[in-house]
């Protein structure tokens, strides 16, 4: 449970490093967890090879949520989509360190749904994204 | 004429709990959910071991048992809130259906495009979106009572929405999140004096405060027995004997028709005409322990003793640098306090309180446009009932320093 607060996470979610928003972008998407109205916007900026050049989230929720935006967007830049796509829940749970029950879970992957929805050119951001 | 709350709390097994970390239960989430004592838990157990068959139909001796244990119930809990006649009394699941069996039976019925439905911005979700719902299909208007700063409603704003004559004020008796507690009689005196009909959701009243039905002269009233130390699984639509014969059936099966023919149907009399298909029974005969055993202790000695705790949790929460509590004074409220902590998120508030056992709400507690209305996505929320002490509400406060701390 203190491992839930984790120095790392408090860390991100007060001073996070990619807050913000890209204008202009290749890539905007944004979406709820209805379950409890945190809101995640990412924008990407990718280079033509394919590669994100630069990534930021704006939005608000919880440490957790925020925190693993945070993390992600830092995990992403430089990497090619197709890598992007194949991120999953494990890649999450990994960057943040702990294990989280299937309540919190939802705040930590919102931004990894948010991600692959925009990334996928989908109109909604689903559970199956990361399952 | 004070509470022993030493006594009431040995009634509820679970709160001598103890969490994973040691810690004994703190339950402050009784506006989600009240704990249930031993003597509904029992009449539920011993209606299963001794007497349980389907009612209505049967003429055996359990049949016969199990449907005088349902029916009986329904007349406790119509002395409860005082209504005229049992009949008035409808088993549904909960307040939500309660809602919704007026939108559907009635407001379908009564209902074109154009009319007019009041509603008021602190209203929970299940007395929003039904009407959504039927203004999709209806194309009916919504109209909504504005919510002060201080968290009350605008009634200058109501008279004048009144001056385009609803055909239904649809309201809360007492807001789930800023606690207030609505001039209910005087909403209806002016909503009849407009020619509107009455719904009140008293989800949130009915466990708290003395109801009478007849004196508020409420045309519908809504309630859930799990907010009110019943089971869940069951709630109650009151309705006037009047409003209720005049409108159609809602749910259509056995048990709500008096004949059935390969074409046609003639609906059963009242209260039956409404529950179709076996009901909840052992769910009645446990909401009818539950109104025996608030009656017992006395519904004002039960609001008397939440209002000093509430009294107390505000004094107290204000005290915190950084916690905004919302809702109005004590005096206006019932037991539950809302509130956010600068720089924290309420879901980190309530994750680190319930590692010392302490159990808060967190999120929009379904009133989103009521915290988009106060500028906020979500809150944290504590709530007190009659088995709430002092010294918990001290744990709390501990709690929320803790987290203060954490996010330093």
């Amino acid at each position: 449970m203190d491992d839930l607060y984790r120095e790392v996470i408090i860390e991100h979610y007060k001073n996070p490093s990619y807050r913000g928003k890209l204008d202009p972008h290749d890539i905007s998407f944004a979406d709820n967890n209805p379950l409890c109205g945190d809101h995640i916007q990412i924008d990407l900026r990718v280079g033509k090879d394919g590669t994100v050049i630069e990534a930021l989230f704006d939005g608000h929720g919880c440490a957790i949520s925020q925190a693993s935006a945070d993390l992600l967007m830092e995990s992403i830049i430089g990497k090619p989509l197709e890598e992007v796509k194949k991120l999953s829940k494990q890649d999450i749970l990994d960057m943040l360190g702990i294990d989280l029950g299937p309540v919190r879970l939802k705040c930590a992957l919102l931004s990894l749904k948010v991600l692959k929805a925009g990334v996928y050119g989908l109109g909604e951001a689903s559970d199956d994204l990361v399952e | 004429m004070t509470l022993n709350v030493n006594e009431i709390r040995k009634d509820f097994p679970i709160l001598e709990r103890h969490t994973a970390n040691g810690a004994r239960v703190v339950y402050l989430d009784s506006t989600a959910t009240s704990q249930k004592p031993l003597q509904v838990i029992e009449a539920m157990n011993e209606y299963y071991r001794r007497s349980n068959a389907n009612i209505h139909r049967g003429v055996h001796t359990l049949a016969e048992e199990a449907t005088a244990m349902y029916e009986n119930a329904r007349e406790k809990i119509a002395a409860f809130v005082h209504a005229a006649s049992p009949r008035e009394i409808i088993y549904t699941r909960n307040t939500t259906e309660s809602i919704n069996l007026v939108a559907y039976a009635w407001a379908r019925a009564n209902l074109k495009a154009g009319d007019l439905v009041i509603l008021t911005e602190m209203e929970h979700h299940s007395n929003l979106v039904p009407w959504h719902m039927l203004q999709m299909e209806r194309g009916i208007e919504l109209e909504f009572i504005p919510v002060t700063e201080d968290g009350l409603l605008d009634l200058d704003a109501y008279k004048a929405l009144l001056n385009r004559t609803p055909k239904l004020v649809s309201f809360t008796h007492m807001s789930n999140v800023l606690g207030t507690i609505n001039p209910a009689a005087e909403i209806i005196r002016l909503a009849h004096e407009a020619g509107a009909v009455t719904l009140v959701d008293g989800a949130q009243s009915v466990p708290h405060l003395k109801v009478d039905v007849q004196a508020l002269d409420a045309d519908f009233y809504a309630f859930s027995a799990h907010k009110m130390c019943g089971p869940t699984g069951i709630g109650v639509l009151y309705g006037k004997s009047a409003l209720l014969e005049a409108m159609p059936p809602f749910l259509g099966g056995g048990d709500m028709i008096k004949e059935v023919k390969l074409r046609s149907f003639r609906p059963n009399t009242l209260p039956h005409k409404y529950e179709a298909g076996t009901p909840a029974i052992a769910e009645a005969v446990g909401f009818g322990a539950a109104v025996d055993y608030l009656s017992g202790i006395g519904m004002e000695k039960i609001a008397a003793h939440e209002h000093q705790i509430t009294e107390y949790a505000l004094d107290r929460l204000v005290e915190i640098p950084g916690v905004k509590v919302f809702g109005p004074s004590a005096d206006k409220k019932g037991g539950v306090a809302a509130f956010t902590l600068d720089g924290v998120h309420p879901h980190d508030v309530a994750q680190i309180l319930d590692k010392d056992g302490i159990a808060v709400r967190a999120g929009h507690h379904c009133a989103q446009p009521l915290h988009e209305k106060f500028g906020i996505p979500a809150t944290s929320r504590a709530s007190f009932y009659l088995y709430s002490t002092k010294e918990e509400v001290d744990l709390l406060v501990n709690g929320i320093y803790k987290v203060k701390e954490m996010f330093g």
